[in-house]
């Protein structure tokens, strides 16, 4: 990805990595960051001017379904990556539950050929944890890995099996994989909807504890602590939760873990008059979890901004509460929704950037995430100022599934450069 | 006659002059024409449409009778034999009843929230009659007249509402009626049955019956949903009988005017006895005839 030059001019620079956050130009060349400094010039290099804006390293997604293979209906790697750009994402983890799932070379193949044919983020395979993400065998995990597979994760459903998940932790450990988990008991979620709490008795729908995905955690744990394995917990929702994390890194457990936008903004009160556009797995829980979310975010319990981008149409969110899928769209609204953090108190700029691009990169091992000389020529541009309303029907992604239409947010992507080329600018909305 | 509603989905949003019209207009609906036909027919040319995804025999008989004694045609449509055992969704399904035009949708359905969404996808009002384990509000307001004609008005009164809470829209509705009408709501059951967030809206919760039952004005116990043992929430029928059923010798141990209610379908002999089913303290009956005029009062104010 090399071609013309690119001079960023007069952004603010927020490099938490190399320690930045100052007025700064930013040129890249020949696909990576040749240098961020002060009055730079570069006489055959395209100039963008972004006063005002901040200029930030390319922000990275670990957790988007992109639907491709088998329900090229509700995404697929091109639009999924469409939605990623637009949201300021250069690059997206693609998870595993496809049909078929990407337990085999074969279908990791597939998913980077349609990546390369989008050409727009970096898509990277997640590999299926076990066979058919049935929770029975372990898949050819070496293969996967060996094919470009980031991580394994049977994500969508957990992995019932102890037995299982100690063995997964031990063989990936030479891979230098994390091991990703969707923690839930289903033996506790039971048939449940929604968080267990006031709005579950109120509108009479099935209640999820809390338990169901606290003792999950605690449980895998545990077993990355007893055989050192690489452990990353997919969508924290509960104060426990984030409580055991904080626990275990501080005895030197390798864990790391993500936090939702709409898990960190809403509360199961959002799924108020049965909005089944509010209805996820983990389900949205109590003010108290939410503020614990955010506590976490700032002091470093949670490494990384995921939005589980989870695209689903009609036929699947127009039914009964209790027959709607679980999940919402994410990658357009990670950014202002992040932001609202920034505002609120709650995170500086350099600890928003690092959540969303620097924490990632390091905890799957991705390039990128910083601007130092020579990495990746990935960057995001972002007005911090503009305010704009959430429209689902102006999304890139094929699927409207958002609690947050028509909520008036601040901060919105202006540019977005993958390998030193502008794959989205603003006049493409 | 009462003042005009949109449609009934759940007595939670409805003030407590609503709740009182309509329990005002059933008595005065509900005796004469209950003897012979021959009344007032303000529904004359309407249609309502029962929807029922759901067995049930008491509420929509009820309904139809409510329906027909008021005028209306009356489309009783059940899930056997439809499309839906071909796979129609449930929009589908009231899109499809809605242009034929009916003006009242009378709807029983397995999902919380079922009503509501039909709501939002037809020009018809519609009555929930049931949807999954929120609200039952028909159910809620022939229990308050029920309550009415033998207890008086229902400020400061002790209603004690038993069994599986967690899964009872009767319950839900019941909580809310009782509550806006003034009076105090004690529930009790099974720790595994009893969500302690109802105690949020309003109620007191126990765990205790023989406790509970005290200074008690009303008995309303819940039907135990043995189908439902997959999950199983308590250890047996017996069990629960002892624990939470309203024996013979609990019953008696009630003064004589405290009245006990059901909503029917009984597992007897195991949340009520017989002897107390069938004995004097009973309303279990009447709460079904009352639930005629009851619901002739809703479809008017809806249609």
């Amino acid at each position: 990805m090399s071609g013309q030059a690119l001079l960023i001019r007069g952004g603010r620079v927020i490099d938490p990595r190399n320690g930045i956050d100052a007025v700064r130009d930013v040129l890249l060349r020949d696909g990576a960051v040749a240098e961020v400094g002060e009055r730079l010039s570069d006489a055959s290099a395209r100039v963008i001017d972004a006063a005002g804006r901040w200029v930030v390293p390319g922000l990275i997604d670990v957790h988007v379904h992109l639907r491709e293979p088998g329900e090229e209906g509700k995404e697929t790697v091109l639009t999924g990556s469409r939605a990623a750009v637009a949201g300021g994402f250069t690059a997206v983890v693609a998870m595993p539950n496809t049909r078929p799932p990407n337990d085999s070379p074969q279908v990791t193949e597939l998913v980077l050929a349609r990546a390369r044919a989008a050409n727009l983020c970096r898509v990277y395979p997640a590999g299926a944890i076990s066979k058919g993400l049935a929770g029975e065998e372990l898949s050819e995990m070496g293969e996967l890995r060996a094919a470009g597979c980031v991580c394994f994760t049977d994500d969508g459903r957990p992995v019932m099996s102890a037995s299982l998940m100690r063995r997964a932790l031990l063989y990936a450990r030479p891979l230098g994989v994390p091991v990703m988990a969707h923690e839930e008991d289903l033996t506790l979620s039971g048939h449940g909807v929604v968080n267990e709490g006031a709005a579950a008795a109120r509108l009479g729908l099935l209640p999820v504890p809390r338990s169901a995905e606290v003792a999950m955690v605690a449980r895998d744990l545990v077993l990355a602590e007893e055989v050192d394995g690489r452990l990353h917990l997919a969508h924290v929702s509960c104060a426990e939760s984030i409580a055991l994390v904080r626990e275990a890194k501080r005895r030197g457990v390798r864990v790391t873990c993500e936090a939702t936008p709409h898990h960190f903004t809403l509360t199961d009160e959002a799924v108020d008059g049965y909005r089944t556009s509010a209805k996820m797995n983990p389900p949205l829980r109590r003010a108290e979890d939410v503020a614990a979310l955010r506590q976490g975010l700032a002091d470093g319990t949670i490494d990384c901004i995921a939005t589980d981008h989870a695209p689903h149409g009609p036929l699947e969110k127009e039914v009964e509460f209790d027959k709607a899928a679980n999940g919402v769209v994410g990658l357009e609204t990670a950014v202002p929704l992040a932001l609202e953090l920034v505002r609120g108190g709650v995170l500086t700029p350099a600890r928003a950037v690092a959540l969303l691009s620097g924490g990632p990169a390091r905890a799957f091992g991705l390039p990128g995430g910083h601007l130092g000389k020579g990495a990746p020529a990935d960057v995001t541009v972002i007005d911090p100022q503009a305010e704009w309303t959430v429209d689902a029907e102006r999304f890139q992604s094929k699927c409207r599934n958002t609690p947050f239409h028509g909520r008036k947010v601040q901060g919105r992507v202006t540019r977005t450069v993958v390998g030193g080329r502008a794959v989205f600018e603003e006049a493409q909305r | 006659m009462a003042s005009k509603l949109p449609g009934l989905l759940a007595i939670e949003g409805m003030t407590k002059a609503q709740v009182e019209g309509l329990l005002d207009r059933a008595a005065q609906l509900g005796e004469p024409s209950l003897e012979a036909g021959g009344g007032p027919r303000p529904l004359e040319g309407r249609v309502v449409a029962n929807l029922f995804f759901e067995d049930s025999t008491r509420t929509r008989s009820s309904f139809e009778i409510a329906a027909k004694r008021l005028g209306a045609e009356v489309l009783n449509w059940t899930t056997k034999g439809s499309s839906v055992s071909k796979g129609e969704t449930l929009l589908d399904t009231v899109r499809n009843i809605d242009a034929m035009g009916p003006q009242v949708i009378v709807m029983r359905h397995a999902s919380s929230g079922a009503a509501a969404l039909a709501a939002r996808h037809t020009r018809a009002a519609v009555v929930n009659a049931g949807d999954g384990t929120h609200e039952h509000p028909s159910q809620a307001l022939l229990d308050a007249f029920t309550l009415r004609r033998h207890l008086g008005a229902l400020e400061g009164k002790r209603v004690l509402i038993v069994g599986d809470i967690l899964h009872s829209r009767v319950a839900r509705s019941n909580l809310r009626c009782l509550t806006l009408l003034g009076a105090k709501v004690a529930l009790c059951g099974p720790p595994t049955l009893v969500p302690k967030e109802m105690a949020d809206l309003g109620a007191e919760l126990s765990f205790d019956l023989d406790e509970a039952m005290e200074g008690a004005d009303a008995v309303m116990m819940l039907r135990v949903q043995l189908e439902r043992q997959v999950d199983a929430m308590f250890p047996s029928p017996r069990e629960y009988g002892r624990r939470w059923g309203l024996t013979r010798e609990r019953a008696d141990r009630l003064p004589e005017k405290v009245k006990v209610l059901h909503p029917g379908p009984m597992n007897r002999n195991v949340e009520i006895a017989t002897q107390v089913a069938d004995g004097p303290r009973s309303l279990i009956l009447e709460q079904v005839h009352h639930g005629v005029a009851v619901r002739m009062a809703i479809l008017e104010a809806c249609a």
